[in-house]
């Protein structure tokens, strides 16, 4: 079943890592948020697939907001 | 003396150099973002106006909109503050086209001294010692390898074109050259659009200490002391005080004499800071110069009695400099800590919200440089930094005891804070004791 990858922290997406179908192990970066002047990676918390991208670059995240599906 | 200045930043500094400029009786020119529009400085200022979108690249970096304000609202002179555009050399330039007066360095100096390893150059040529590395970017981890064979290990591995400590990555050893090689391109590469990365010797417990330099456009260059600001993580200060304790006199002509040979080989106009690592030896090397005004310049404000924001307005408008190098003396001691929105509980990381409670600390001997009231939106867009406390002291113990009870009575709710680190690390015996290296953060001195 799909995991929710949620944002640990208020920001401005940077990038976006990984997409559809990428294959992530747990740790490995989906998106990297820009907050005050720092890059935070939020990661993948275990091992699958990239099920769903929600966010695109450039847009606000408030924190607890999914960003992501994992399959 | 131009009548009309823009201030070309955002938060505490902004509100800083408005109140240089009200002193000296010149009208202020706030510029501000649309996430801005309640700030504190676009209320101090007598006339405001919004640049773009909350990005910095949309405003507090858009120069065709700076300029754009400077028009429209008959300023003539542009102070800069920090970060932001205060040490872009085509900023300078800009201004200039457009018959500004820009309040700081020429682009020249700016550019020198920006470029890491032409800086090196500079001033090694001009006799100041710098660390032991290369001069020029290394071409690959093989070019990289066989320098860092040559100086030892651990090396850093630093951006040609950065500063404040971003994209360095430090080596241990030959085994980690390759891939941190990489990492330091990358970082480099998008942080400044320049992956050129180049190699010195990592100093293990030294001393950052900086000296602050004035010149203006007579000829004059003077010194004001040094700063010691070792207490930092991930390279950004966190702590900084005039005198530097436990800093012999050798020593510390030393780099006064170093700056200041620094400052005149470069021609340097206005204020600027030489930054230097002291080893425990007390052999110093230069870092880099920034060529602006320093968060940390009022602990020097504080020990000199001198007004460094009006200085820049005069040195700027064409005046002498209006103080000379023998009546420049630090009396006492004085130290600043920075308060920074960050979560000590998340590993330091960034606490935007809103700033439900503030009460902040004031007295004889206090100082506070706040971007932030009650009800300030700490936004996600800008640097951390939510206020700066500064104490003063006949000595270091007083100065010190000061910044303690202020922390104390600090009180603000709403987003995390750096002060509950700050109340330890002015507690730590070897911070009382005057004894401090760069790593100590790292190293988790100011554990629990």
């Amino acid at each position: 079943m799909a995991e929710e990858i949620k944002a640990h922290i208020t920001g401005v997406v940077f990038q976006v890592t990984a997409k559809v179908g990428d294959k992530v192990a747990a740790g490995d970066p989906v998106i990297v948020l820009e907050s005050m002047k720092m890059e935070i990676p939020v990661e993948a918390p275990r091992a699958g697939a990239v099920k769903e991208i929600r966010v695109r670059e450039g847009q606000t995240v408030q924190e607890g907001e999914t960003v992501a599906l994992l399959d | 003396m131009f009548r009309t200045v823009l201030v070309a930043n955002r938060g505490e500094i902004a509100r800083r150099i408005i109140r240089g400029c009200r002193a000296l009786g010149l009208r202020t020119v706030a510029v501000y973002s649309e996430a801005d529009r309640d700030a504190l400085h676009v209320k101090d200022a007598d006339q405001a106006v919004l640049l773009g979108a909350a990005p910095a690249r949309e405003s507090y970096l858009n120069v065709e909109r700076i300029l754009e304000a400077a028009r429209a609202s008959g300023a003539e002179a542009v102070h800069p503050g920090y970060g932001f555009l205060s040490e872009n050399w085509r900023f300078s330039e800009s201004c200039a086209r457009a018959g500004l007066t820009f309040i700081g360095p020429s682009a020249d100096a700016i550019r020198a001294m920006g470029d890491k390893p032409e800086a090196r150059r500079r001033m090694a040529a001009a006799g100041v010692p710098i660390v032991p590395g290369t001069v020029d970017p290394v071409a690959d981890a093989a070019s990289a390898e066989r320098v860092a064979a040559e100086i030892g290990y651990p090396v850093i591995l630093k951006a040609a074109g950065g500063g404040g400590g971003i994209g360095m990555v430090k080596v241990a050893g030959a085994a980690e050259l390759t891939a941190a090689f990489a990492t330091a391109t990358r970082r480099a590469q998008s942080a400044f659009g320049n992956g050129a990365v180049y190699v010195e010797r990592y100093l293990q417990a030294s001393r950052h200490v900086e000296v602050q330099v004035f010149g203006d456009t007579r000829g004059t260059v003077v010194h004001l002391h040094e700063r010691e600001c070792s207490i930092q993580r991930r390279h950004q200060k966190l702590v900084e005080e005039s005198p530097a304790p436990n800093l012999d006199t050798r020593t510390k002509q030393g780099l006064t004499a170093a700056a200041l040979a620094g400052a005149r080989a470069i021609g340097y106009v206005n204020a600027g800071t030489l930054e230097f690592l002291v080893d425990p030896q007390g052999d110093f090397y230069f870092l880099e110069m920034n060529t602006r005004l320093q968060v940390e310049h009022p602990v020097t404000e504080e020990v000199t009695g001198l007004d460094l924001v009006t200085a820049q307005l005069h040195v700027a408008a064409g005046d002498a400099l209006p103080f000379s190098q023998d009546t420049i003396q630090q009396r006492g001691a004085a130290i600043e800590v920075r308060v920074y929105a960050e979560d000590p509980a998340k590993g330091f990381l960034p606490s935007p919200g809103t700033i439900t409670r503030l009460s902040l600390p004031q007295g004889e001997g206090i100082r506070v440089e706040s971007g932030v009231a009650e009800d300030s939106v700490v936004s996600v867009h800008y640097d951390p930094l939510l206020f700066k406390l500064i104490t003063r002291g006949v000595d270091r113990t007083q100065a010190l005891e000061r910044l303690a009870r202020a922390l104390d009575v600090c009180e603000l709710e709403g987003v995390k804070t750096t002060l509950p680190l700050l109340r330890t690390i002015v507690a730590h015996p070897d911070v009382r004791r005057g004894r401090m290296h760069t790593q100590m953060v790292e190293q988790g001195a100011f554990h629990g």
